[in-house]
């Protein structure tokens, strides 16, 4: 600060020094800048300053307390600790999964991956997850298919066609409905929106029925069908918070050259919303099918468990189990470790599933820049 | 004649045909998508309200439990249940409070861009991501077969730490990042260390914040049913020891009596417990709403 004041200052002399006197040689000009200038009283300031600051500080009295660090270095270990109890947690989580799943993997006669059957009482242990995957994935994909296009719909309006005055109550009931504890979707699902959507399922057995997924099954009620309608409505509120927040954050710039060029409302969405947002939804997405997998108690509830050694059936209006409501159904009979071993085994792979999900739904928001 | 030759030159015309049409559409499928999202909650509050609010308007369904109670028979209330869910509730955020506090001060004020930091948040990235029936399955591998020790209300409370943690934590770290850099500088200035700052200064102005985490930790941990399933047997009776083997609960008091036909007094007591369960978490999270809107930090 002060060096480069004084040369300022120096600069300014030497050049008005020179303005004022033209005729003046060179020599003169170069020699002792100094004689009239300010700078000679400048050099001894700038020379003395320490001194001064030594002599000056006692004496005004400001005086820094020693500051004592083991306070802080107890906080900072606790913090730390907290943070290595979180990463041991979650560790420990897939290590005992895995050391409690292997014993029945190893003794399993069947293929773990391939097989449908599960017998996990007696000695002879034959299970595999082939059908708890099949519905798990069905049932989360056809939730994710019905909830994203309407999160995505309920997003736009909220950030793009109402006013900020009607949007909050909207926000608020939908973000409400997240609230709502899955036991009561269950319960809800089951005794009233199942039997509401029966004339739906009917119409379209009898219309597509030829396709193998959409095939007549023996047993409607309680359906993979009813089961992902209520996962969607659970997953719509997480998919529609997260796009919201996405679409909110367009840059103005983009909207408003939309509407300079003359796009109608719904061109400046296609043209500027829709691109900008198009990774946050995506990764919005792949959250709500990460926790349509792991959906325990709704699921259970709805679906009807088929009967053992029942033949495979494709068809979205068939029962079925997932990996949450097998384990969930036969909590009770957790009784000897080979059988939890298999159940623990169909948890270590719902486990696996759905850290896959969650982790490219944060690689897609990564990448994309937009953040939620 | 101006008009006509700017109209001309610019051809301001409205969006003619097509283009009209197709703006037209997605306001109508806006429209009916958000209808559509509003309608399930409602539907659903409709319905437990119209079948559980004859019961619940009776001071027994809140003082007396279902002991001696089949579900033939009229009568007896939610106590023992709502005791379960409250103290199982209370338990875990005892636990899960403090380290999901503590864990984001890591990642905020001590660690910030360090590789512990980073390690920290990414499994915390994985734990809310963990389902409830893995957290249940996870305690009791722990807690029945490597320990030995039985079911009980305590081992429920850990699997619920799991689910509320993440909750807390992320909530906090936001709140942390917004309280202003001048505040945390205007305390070191004044020769108070860095621990002091942070318990006097930043978690007090970050406080609403943090509470409002909480409340909406609770909210998801005392719907939670899988947990309950697992690793505690549901009670009729009313018992408060933690460490007991069984314990009563909303969620599971609805899922034991689901099966019943639904003419039964048993039946409509279900969904009793289900408006009971409803209000206490559509409380905890108006709490939490009206929380974060009186103590609201500013964003940058």
């Amino acid at each position: 600060m002060s060096v480069t004041d004084t040369d300022a200052t120096q600069r300014v002399e030497s050049e008005s020094d020179a303005a004022e006197n033209p005729g003046l040689s060179p020599v003169v000009d170069h020699s002792p800048v100094s004689l009239h200038s300010p700078v000679p009283k400048v050099v001894p300031h700038r020379a003395a300053r320490p001194s001064v600051d030594h002599a000056e500080r006692p004496s005004r009295g400001i005086r820094l307390a020693k500051i004592s660090k083991t306070g802080d270095r107890v906080f900072r270990g606790l913090a730390t600790t907290s943070g290595l109890a979180i990463v041991l947690l979650v560790l420990f989580v897939g290590i005992f999964l895995l050391a409690l799943a292997l014993p029945s993997l190893r003794a399993d006669q069947d293929n773990f991956l391939t097989s449908r059957n599960w017998t996990v009482a007696g000695n002879e242990l034959r299970f595999g997850i082939a059908g708890l995957l099949w519905t798990t994935v069905l049932s989360s994909i056809l939730a994710m298919a019905i909830a994203v296009p309407i999160a995505v719909g309920v997003a736009l309006c909220l950030t793009q066609y109402l006013h900020k005055r009607a949007s909050g109550p909207v926000s608020f009931a939908v973000d409400l409905l997240a609230a709502v504890p899955s036991i009561i979707f269950g319960l809800w699902g089951l005794s009233v929106l199942g039997p509401f959507l029966a004339p739906a399922a009917q119409w379209l057995i009898s219309k597509i029925g030829w396709i193998p997924l959409f095939s007549k099954s023996v047993d409607p009620k309680g359906s993979v069908f009813v089961a992902s309608a209520v996962l969607a409505i659970m997953i719509l509120p997480i998919v529609t918070a997260i796009s919201r927040d996405v679409f909110a954050q367009t840059p103005r710039d983009h909207i408003e050259a939309a509407l300079a060029l003359g796009a109608t409302r719904w061109e400046v969405i296609r043209t500027a919303v829709l691109p900008y947002g198009r990774s946050g939804v995506i990764s919005a997405s792949m959250l709500g099918l990460g926790r349509a997998l792991g959906e325990t108690i709704a699921v259970m509830i709805i679906l009807t468990t088929p009967p053992a050694g029942s033949p495979f059936t494709p068809s979205i209006f068939a029962g079925g189990e997932t990996f949450a409501s097998k384990i969930a159904n036969n909590a009770a009979e957790f009784d000897s470790p080979s059988k939890t071993g298999a159940y623990i085994a169909a948890g270590l792979v719902l486990f696996l599933v759905t850290f896959a999900v969650n982790a490219m739904a944060r690689i897609i928001a990564e990448r994309g820049g937009a953040k939620s | 004649m101006s008009a006509t030759t700017t109209d001309a030159q610019l051809s301001f015309r409205r969006p003619s045909g097509i283009r009209t049409v197709k703006n037209a559409l997605a306001t109508v499928y806006v429209t009916i998508a958000t209808v559509l999202a509003v309608i399930p909650l409602l539907w659903v509050l409709y319905t437990v309200i119209t079948k559980g609010l004859r019961l619940i308007l009776s001071s027994t369904w809140w003082l007396q439990s279902q002991r001696g109670i089949t579900p033939r028979r009229e009568g007896g209330g939610a106590y023992h249940a709502i005791v379960g869910t409250v103290e199982m509730a209370l338990i875990c955020a005892a636990i899960a409070v403090p380290l999901g506090i503590m864990g984001a001060i890591l990642l905020i004020e001590y660690g910030k861009g360090t590789k512990v930091a980073r390690g920290v948040s990414f499994m915390v990235d994985i734990l809310s991501g963990v389902p409830s029936i893995v957290a249940a399955l996870f305690i009791y591998a722990l807690f029945i077969t490597v320990l030995g020790l039985g079911r009980s209300a305590i081992a429920v409370s850990l699997a619920l730490v799991l689910l509320m943690l993440p909750v807390v934590l992320r909530s906090t770290e936001e709140m942390l990042k917004l309280v202003p850099q001048e505040l945390r500088e205007a305390s070191y200035a004044l020769g108070v260390p860095k621990w002091k700052t942070i318990l006097r200064v930043v978690i007090p102005t970050a406080f609403g914040g943090i509470m409002t985490g909480v409340m909406l930790g609770l909210a998801r941990v005392m719907g939670e049913t899988a947990p309950l399933l697992i690793l505690v047997s549901y009670a009729v009776g009313i018992n408060f020891s933690p460490t007991s083997d069984t314990m009563g609960a909303l969620p599971t008091m609805i899922n034991t009596g689901r099966d019943q036909a639904p003419q039964l007094p048993g039946y409509e007591r279900v969904w009793a417990a289900a408006l009971t369960l409803i209000i206490i978490v559509m409380l905890l999270n108006l709490l939490a709403r009206a929380i974060a809107r009186a103590t609201k930090l500013k964003e940058k």
